[in-house]
């Protein structure tokens, strides 16, 4: 039995809402099939399963926030009958009804710590002396001799975390385990859990972060438009990079000549709407480039982790502000043709905040491309946890030095910023020389 | 922002009381020596030569009488501000406030309104010994059908009273014998404060010092001094003790985890029992510590100094008390 | 096709590309592009949808004749006059 969890669909996102269920408890599940719609900062996101198996049972509601990494419902391996109901009691919180004390109860039951202390033993004794509670208390008086001290607020962000509270020391009043207690354990558990999921592919990640207080102040989605919520989505990500990610920035300037020709030409030959854009090439030639210098297709979590998939993720810009990132998967693989096919299909749905939860968090690296009539350069943010990000300008004619004589061409200044932590400024001028290559021979994209 | 002006909390209260006999001829004061003595606390010194006998009138004492008075000439379209000397005086006329001015709408079926406005000086003064110093607040806060303020800033003693004069049920304001004094700077041409919300007087996310009336000005020097220590405390005055604004501090408490009420009216079933009591029933998850209340010492207000001063929280006791909450 | 029939598709076809424009206020020789903030592949998909509504193609080479309101409408009319 495995639980399949509220997925992150990126470094800014915290808690998803349980629009529909697409699957019923005894449906046969594959991998990549949508289970489920959330309503996220971003948009409703359709959320896929990632194993096989058959649906057992709903472990949330409709209608449920939940923070990432909440067990939304249980699996169980194809061929195998269900356990009873009861046995799956659920351990949700959703982060609404925050007022759940007989949840609370049950938790703190499963949380006793072995070593029973004498002095409370003695004082909870004495309370209960009572002739008519001594037979069946015995049971009972275990339970509270090991009953945790601990503040309702430290107790909600321990459970929401799914933290053992065991091992914790308590510095308030009467030794009582406080937030900030438990804010350090989970630091530390955090630490600990990243070294035993290295292996583990990333969309089965449930990065631990800390509750933040403003969770419980704000209405959950309800009542924020979606241009406010992706702008604090886009806040989000874009703070923590600056904050995290020490960039470093290296630009070319590429001739534009070859490609734009080899584009005409093809474009010529075909109906409008199988017509290629200048786009098309770039996330060709981004993905290709990465062969040259394969430690910008990573993430940074806790080291640098390398991806073998190349998922390109392709920024679009809202028409309402803010932007999306959604991810052109396995773009070396894709013909330029089944390319531009993925763009007609995911910038529309991205505009219309319709994305899969595999599109926005399993890009690999960040592509920006301002189109025509933009700025000269842009100089990209790196979206956490990837460590790169290609920013192309607007395709502009410039003057050119050709074997000794001055020419006018079309050229994009390609730019690309690194995370210093991952990468030297030497990989990204390999990278950017490979771009640069690929470009000059459109054809073989 | 406008300019500011220098004035003592009598000031503030006679300005206040001086706009509404001017604005609205169905206002007037009346109570026990307000005319030509000037008022106990000569808050009203000078209205009588200026408005007439008509508008500030003396009264025999006999609060219960004069109370009732009040009450029936705001049935009849006035618009009276009654003065009960101080609070202590405040049980003589409890009959006529709770059977008459807060249960007539009740019992007419919605069809009478009283508007009465009652105002009383409460709390210690100065070494005024244990029958004329009390903190009666809690016992007029119990009674549904009464909106009872607190005044613990000067521009709420400049501007309750006008829109108190609006409100069409049974107000009381309670004003502080010690504050009468005190300096403060309020805008020139501060007016009419609302009557309906509690005000965070000071912002800080480590603990919220709930409080009202004397307690504010000590709570808000108790803040600047734990600032010292590193400590940011936010202060949150009631203001209005019935209905209680519980929004204001439920959000403080629900941003600083922790909770610390002070008030200076016997230290259990006051004001802040209630308080605390909501925090539990609607903010108790968000909680990181006990809530902890500071109030009087349970005990008649003895008249010496020290021992007075003993009797009631002082900034110390508030610092020392958040102190204990955040660093146990 | 006449000309107020081509203006009245434009129109159509430019408020679902841009929902929360107005492109009757157009100017005669505005940029159509930078004046409803329209990017690079919402305009292909502009003309794409051209294409299916009136059957006209337009070729890369004359996206320069599609700028403003007066470029394009003259544009399509004398295609379609054309017999496309």
């Amino acid at each position: 039995m495995t639980d399949f969890k509220m997925p992150s669909l990126g470094a800014d996102m915290e808690a998803g809402t349980l629009v529909e269920w697409r699957k019923k408890p005894g449906d046969l599940l594959q991998p990549g099939d949508i289970i489920a719609e959330v309503d996220t900062q971003k948009g409703l996101i359709e959320i896929e399963v990632f194993e096989g198996g058959i649906l057992d049972k709903y472990l949330i509601e409709v209608g449920d926030k939940v923070p990432v990494g909440t067990p939304m419902a249980s699996l169980r391996p194809e061929g195998t009958t269900g356990v009873p109901a009861k046995e799956v009691k659920e351990q949700v919180h959703p982060i609404q009804e925050k007022e759940k004390p007989e949840e609370a109860q049950a938790t703190e039951h499963s949380e006793k710590v072995n070593i029973p202390s004498k002095e409370k033993l003695s004082e909870e004794k004495s309370f209960k002396d009572k002739p008519s509670e001594e037979t069946s208390s015995e049971e009972k008086l275990s339970e509270e001799k090991h009953r945790i001290k601990i503040s309702p607020l430290a107790r909600t962000i321990a459970e929401k975390n799914r933290l053992d509270l065991s091992g914790i020391t308590g510095t308030g009043e009467g030794g009582a385990i406080i937030k900030a207690d438990v804010e350090k354990a989970m630091a530390a558990k955090k630490e600990e859990k990243h070294e035993e999921t290295l292996e583990k592919k990333i969309e089965e990640q449930v990065p631990e972060r800390p509750v933040k207080e403003q969770k419980t102040t704000e209405p959950a989605a309800a009542g924020i438009s979606p241009q406010e919520s992706i702008r604090k989505a886009v806040a989000a990500a874009m703070s923590l990079s600056n904050r995290e990610i020490p960039h470093y920035y290296l630009e070319k300037r590429i001739d534009m000549l070859k490609a734009l020709t080899w584009l005409k030409e093809t474009n010529q030959q075909r109906e409008i709407s199988a017509r290629l854009m200048p786009a098309v090439l770039f996330i060709k030639a981004v993905a290709k480039a990465i062969d040259s210098a394969p430690a910008l297709n990573a993430v940074w979590e806790n080291g640098l982790q390398l991806k073998n998939e190349i998922n390109i993720g392709f920024v679009v810009s809202l028409r309402s502000g803010g932007i999306l990132v959604p991810a052109i998967k396995n773009a070396d693989l894709k013909s330029t043709d089944e390319i531009m096919i993925s763009l007609n299909d995911i910038i529309p749905r991205a505009r219309a905040m319709r994305l899969r939860s595999s599109e926005l968090s399993e890009s690999t690296i960040t592509l920006t491309s301002l189109g025509e009539n933009g700025a000269d350069k842009v100089f990209g943010v790196i979206y956490p946890p990837q460590v790169a990000i290609v920013g192309f300008g607007s395709i502009i004619d410039e003057p050119v030095v050709q074997k000794g004589m001055l020419a006018f061409r079309p050229v994009v200044h390609v730019t690309l910023a690194g995370d210093h932590r991952a990468t030297d400024g030497l990989t990204g001028s390999r990278f950017l020389e490979a771009l640069n290559n690929h470009l000059q021979n459109p054809e073989t994209l | 922002m406008s300019e500011m002006i220098k004035i003592t909390y009598r000031e503030a209260l006679k300005a206040g009381i001086r706009e509404a006999l001017t604005n609205d001829e169905r206002v007037f004061l009346m109570g026990e020596d307000v005319g030509r003595y000037g008022g106990a606390f000569a808050v009203s010194k000078g209205l009588l030569q200026e408005f007439g006998e008509d508008r500030v009138m003396d009264v025999p004492l006999s609060e219960s009488g004069f109370v009732g008075a009040g009450i029936g000439a705001s049935l009849a379209g006035m618009k009276p501000i009654v003065e009960v000397m101080t609070v202590n005086f405040g049980l003589l006329p409890m009959d006529q406030i709770v059977n008459n001015a807060a249960t007539m709408l009740h019992m007419s079926g919605g069809q009478i309104n009283v508007p009465v406005v009652i105002r009383m000086s409460c709390g210690i003064g100065k070494q005024l010994a244990a029958q004329h110093s009390h903190s009666w607040e809690p016992l007029f806060a119990h009674i549904p059908g009464l909106v009872v303020l607190s005044v613990g800033t000067h521009e709420d003693a400049r501007g309750m009273l006008h829109t108190a004069l609006e409100h069409p049920d049974p107000v009381i304001i309670f004003e502080y014998t010690s504050m009468l004094n005190r300096e403060a700077e309020i805008p020139a041409d501060a007016g009419p404060m609302d009557i309906s919300l509690a005000k965070v007087r000071r912002e800080g996310k480590d603990i919220s010092i709930i409080t009202y009336g004397i307690g504010v000005h000590k709570s808000m020097e108790a803040a600047e001094k734990l600032a010292e220590q590193g400590i940011d405390a936010e202060v949150i005055d009631l203001r209005v003790l019935r209905p209680l604004d519980e929004k204001c501090f439920l959000e403080s408490v629900v941003k600083t985890h922790r909770a610390l009420l002070v008030e200076e009216a016997w230290g259990s079933i006051n004001v802040s029992s209630e308080v605390s009591a909501r925090i539990m029933e609607k903010a108790f998850f968000d909680l990181d510590a006990p809530v902890k209340r500071l109030g009087g010492v349970e005990v008649p207000i003895p008249y010496p100094l020290h021992l007075e001063n003993a009797s009631v929280p002082q900034v110390d006791d508030i610092v020392n008390a958040v102190i204990k909450i955040l660093r146990p | 096709m006449t000309r107020e029939q081509i203006r009245s598709d434009i129109f159509e076809l430019l408020k679902k590309t841009a929902p929360e424009t107005d492109p009757t206020r157009l100017g005669p020789d505005e940029n159509i592009r930078e004046a409803l903030n329209i990017d690079s592949f919402d305009a292909l998909q502009f003309l794409v949808a051209i294409n299916e509504k009136m059957g006209i193609d337009i070729p890369e080479e004359d996206y320069g004749k599609t700028t403003t309101l007066k470029s394009l409408t003259d544009y399509l009319e004398l295609r379609s006059k054309a017999g496309n």
